[in-house]
C-alpha cells in the first residue's frame, strides 16, 4: 500500500447524510472480478442528475469529499472504497462513518477523517461559496486546512500509523505465525470443520 | 471480573493481545465465502503466493448473482455474462484453493447466512466472518459474527485471523410478550427506528429479555440479521435450550463426548449478572405493532397504523433534509395513511426472512385466498434445502394456488445483482433488509415489512396486516 502523509486537493461538498454504500456504488457494478476500474460506478445513480455536485466544474476534479453524518452505511462492499479511490478521491471527511467502511478505507489508503459536524458545515459553506477551493489534510498533524479555516481531523492511532507507513496487514499478521500455531493447537475438538460429513 | 457475552467470546479468541493502540489479533472459527466479495481476495493470495491457511474452516456458496427461475441448475448457463464470470471465478478459486463449495443446483446451495445455520456449522461460542454485512445473522446462536471487507476476506483466507479493536457493548432488552400479529421483524424495525441507522455504531448489540427468549431460532436470526442496519458490527443472543434443540442432530453439530463438552461450555455463554454494558436500551414488546418503513433507510419506519410523516415536524436539519429527499424518491405525500400505500410487488425471501418458519407464516396467511390482481408476488426460499422442506410440507402449492411465483434459492430481489429486480418507479413490500434508493433495482421503491405483513399486502394490494383481512369462508378456496 502506498503511504499517505498529507494531501491537498479540490474539496467537494456532498450535502447528504446516511450516504449508504449502495449509493456510493450500486450492486450492478459489483459483478467485476478485478480490483480497479470502478470509477464509472461511483455515485452512478446520482451522477445522472445534472445538478449533482460531481457533475459541476471544478468539483469534477475533486479529491477531498466532505459529506454529512453516517457516511458508508449498509453493505460491506469494499468496492465503495475502490470506487472513491479510482475516481481520484484520497480523503473523505464526515462527522461519523460506518464501521465497516472505516475499516475498508484504512486498508486501501483512503483517509476517512472524522470532522465535527460544525466544521463540516463551515467547509460546505466555503466550498459552495468558492467552488474549486482546495482542502489540505495533514495526517501527521491530524489537521485540515481550507483557506484560513483550520480544523482537527480524527484518525485513530493505529490506522494513522499504518497509513503513514503504507503497511500491509497480512504481512504484519504473518509475523505472528507461531502464536497462531499455538492457538490452533489448543482449540477444542467440538469446534466444527467444513469438511464434508460422511453419512 | 464480570464480563458480557461479547467480551467472553472476544477473550476466548485472542491469539495475540495488541500493545498500546495496536488491535488484538483474533482467531476466526468459521469463514463463509460467496462470489461477490471474494474474487479480489483470492487474486491477492495468488499474487503473494499464499495458500488458504484453513480450507477446513471455510465454506463457499453462490447466492448474490444467481437467477432464481425455477429449473435453473448448475449446468444451465447464467444468461448475464458478467454474473457468469463471477460465479465461474468462485468455482475456479474454490477448486484451486481446496475450498468446499455448494454451487447452483446443489442441495445445500443458498444464501450464505441460511446455509451456515442449517448445516449446523453456526454454533455458540464461535467467531464467524463473511464478506457480507448480514453476517450478524449468526449471532443469534451466541456466536460473535460480523461482516468484513474484501481485504479482510483475503486476510482471513491467508491467516485465519483478523486484527481488530474491541467493540463496545450495548444491551437491548425487550421485556414482556409480543402481541399476536407482531413478529421479530417488527421488533428489529422498531429498534432501528428508535436508535437510528448510526445508533449502534461501534457496538455489539446483545438482545435479551423475555420477548427475545420466547423467539424461535429463525426469529432470533431475523433480529440479529438487521443489527447492521442500526450501524452495529454485530448482534447476538445468549444461547439457551432453544439454541441447543435447534442444533442437535444437524450435520455438523458435535456428537457424543464433543456434544457434552460443547454443551458444558455453551451454558457459560451469557453475560454475567453484574456485567456492565457501555449502553443500554429497554423496550416493551407489548408496544411492538406491525412495522413498515416509509423512507430510504431502515431507520425511517413507523407502525403500520401510522401515516407518512411530515418532514417539517422534524427538528434536526440533516434528518429533515433526509426525510424530504426520501419522500421525493418514494413519491409519498405527508399525512397519507400507510395502509393506503399500494404496491406492485411483494417479495418474500432474503437472509432476513427466507427461512422455513417465514414461509410457513406467510403461507398460513394466504392459504385459501387469491392474490390481489395488480400485485406480483415472489416467494424465494433462502436455500435449496428450505425449498425442499417447504415443498415436502406443501407450501409451494399454497403459494402457487394463491397466484405467487415459487422460485429457486438465492438473494433474489433483496439486491439488484441478479435478474429479480424492480423497474423504475415500481413499489414493493419486501421482507428483506434494505430500502436504500435503487437497492431492489434502479428507481425501485421499497417498504420493509415482516412476512405476515407481506402476505396480507399481497392479498389487499396495499400495505396491510393479517388483521385487516376478511376471514376465509369454509369452502371458499
Amino acid at each position: 500500500m502506498e503511504p499517505f502523509t498529507s494531501h491537498t486537493g479540490v474539496g467537494v461538498p456532498l450535502r447528504a447524510s446516511n450516504v449508504d454504500t449502495d449509493q456510493i456504488i450500486p450492486a450492478v457494478y459489483l459483478k467485476r472480478v478485478s480490483r480497479t476500474g470502478f470509477e464509472d460506478g461511483l455515485f452512478s445513480a446520482w451522477r445522472q442528475d445534472p445538478g449533482f455536485v460531481l457533475n459541476a466544474e471544478p468539483y469534477r476534479a475533486g479529491s477531498v469529499l466532505v459529506a454529512g453524518p453516517d457516511f458508508g452505511t449498509g453493505s460491506s462492499r469494499e468496492h465503495a472504497v475502490w470506487a472513491l479511490r479510482d475516481y481520484g478521491f484520497r480523503v473523505v471527511l464526515s462527522s461519523r462513518f460506518a464501521d465497516i467502511f472505516l475499516g475498508n478505507a484504512g486498508k486501501q489508503g483512503l483517509l476517512a477523517g472524522q470532522v465535527a459536524q460544525d466544521d463540516v458545515e463551515m467547509l460546505w459553506k466555503i466550498l459552495e461559496t468558492e467552488p474549486g477551493t482546495q482542502v489540505a489534510v495533514d495526517l501527521q498533524a491530524r489537521e485540515g486546512r481550507c483557506q484560513q479555516f483550520v480544523f482537527p481531523v480524527g484518525v485513530d492511532d493505529y490506522t494513522r500509523y499504518r497509513l503513514l507507513e503504507g503497511l500491509d496487514d497480512v504481512g504484519i499478521t504473518l509475523q505472528s505465525g507461531e502464536a497462531i500455531d499455538a492457538f490452533e493447537a489448543a482449540r477444542e475438538s467440538w469446534r466444527p470443520t467444513t469438511l464434508p460429513v460422511l453419512s | 471480573m464480570s464480563r458480557t457475552l461479547a467480551e467472553k467470546l472476544w477473550d476466548a479468541h485472542v491469539v495475540r493481545k495488541g500493545e498500546g493502540d495496536e488491535p488484538d489479533l483474533l482467531y476466526i472459527d468459521l469463514h463463509l465465502v460467496h462470489e461477490v466479495t471474494s474474487p479480489q481476495a483470492f487474486d491477492g493470495l495468488r499474487l503473494a503466493g499464499r495458500p488458504v491457511r484453513r480450507p477446513d474452516l471455510t465454506i463457499a456458496t453462490e447466492d448474490h448473482n444467481v437467477p432464481t427461475d425455477p429449473g435453473v441448475g448448475r449446468d444451465i448457463p447464467i444468461v448475464d455474462a458478467v454474473s457468469r464470470i463471477q460465479v465461474d471465478t468462485l468455482r475456479a478459486n474454490c477448486a484451486e484453493f481446496g475450498v468446499r463449495l455448494h454451487p447452483l443446483g446443489d442441495v445445500e446451495q443458498g444464501i450464505v447466512h441460511v446455509v451456515g445455520p442449517q448445516l449446523g456449522l453456526t454454533m455458540p461460542g464461535l467467531t464467524v466472518v463473511c464478506g457480507d454485512s448480514h453476517t450478524s445473522t449468526h449471532g443469534a446462536f451466541g456466536a460473535l459474527a460480523f461482516g468484513i471487507g474484501t481485504s479482510e476476506v483475503e486476510h482471513v483466507l491467508a491467516t485465519q485471523t483478523l486484527p481488530l479493536k474491541p467493540f463496545r457493548t450495548m444491551a437491548i432488552t425487550v421485556d414482556g410478550t409480543l402481541p399476536v400479529g407482531s413478529t421479530s421483524k417488527d421488533i428489529i424495525l422498531a429498534v432501528i427506528a428508535k436508535i437510528g441507522t448510526g445508533g449502534g455504531q461501534g457496538y455489539v448489540l446483545e438482545y435479551r429479555g423475555e420477548a427475545i427468549r420466547a423467539l424461535s431460532m429463525e426469529s432470533r436470526m431475523t433480529v440479529c440479521n438487521m443489527s447492521i442496519e442500526a450501524g452495529a458490527r454485530a448482534g447476538m443472543i445468549a444461547p439457551d435450550q432453544t439454541t441447543f434443540d435447534y442444533l442437535q442432530g444437524r450435520p455438523h453439530a458435535p456428537q457424543g463426548a464433543d456434544w457434552d463438552a460443547a454443551l458444558g461450555y455453551w451454558r457459560t455463554l451469557r453475560s454475567d449478572d453484574d456485567a456492565t454494558f457501555d449502553a443500554e436500551v429497554v423496550f416493551d414488546a407489548a408496544d411492538v405493532e406491525p412495522f413498515v418503513t416509509w423512507g430510504t433507510n431502515p431507520g425511517q419506519g413507523l407502525p403500520l397504523s401510522g401515516s407518512v410523516p411530515d418532514p417539517s415536524d422534524i427538528a434536526d436539519a440533516n434528518a429533515r433534509a433526509g426525510a424530504q429527499r426520501a419522500l421525493a424518491y418514494m413519491a409519498l405525500t405527508p399525512g397519507t395513511p400507510l395502509r393506503e400505500i399500494a404496491v406492485d410487488t411483494v417479495f418474500i425471501g432474503s437472509c432476513t426472512n427466507g427461512r422455513i418458519e417465514d414461509l410457513r407464516a406467510a403461507a398460513a396467511v394466504v392459504e385459501g385466498r387469491r392474490k390481489h390482481p395488480a400485485v406480483r408476488v415472489m416467494v424465494v426460499p433462502g436455500s435449496a434445502r428450505v425449498r425442499l422442506d417447504a415443498e415436502a410440507e406443501g407450501l409451494d402449492k399454497v403459494f402457487t394456488d394463491f397466484g405467487a411465483e415459487w422460485r429457486n434459492a438465492g438473494c433474489s430481489m433483496c439486491l439488484g445483482m441478479n435478474p429479480d429486480q424492480l423497474g423504475p418507479g415500481e413499489r414493493s413490500a419486501s421482507t428483506s433488509n434494505r430500502n436504500f434508493e435503487g437497492r431492489q433495482g434502479k428507481g425501485g421503491r421499497t417498504h420493509l415489512v415482516s412476512p405476515l405483513v407481506a402476505a396480507a399486502t399481497a392479498v389487499r394490494g396495499t400495505l396491510s396486516s393479517p388483521s385487516d383481512l376478511e376471514p376465509v369462508l369454509a369452502g371458499q378456496s
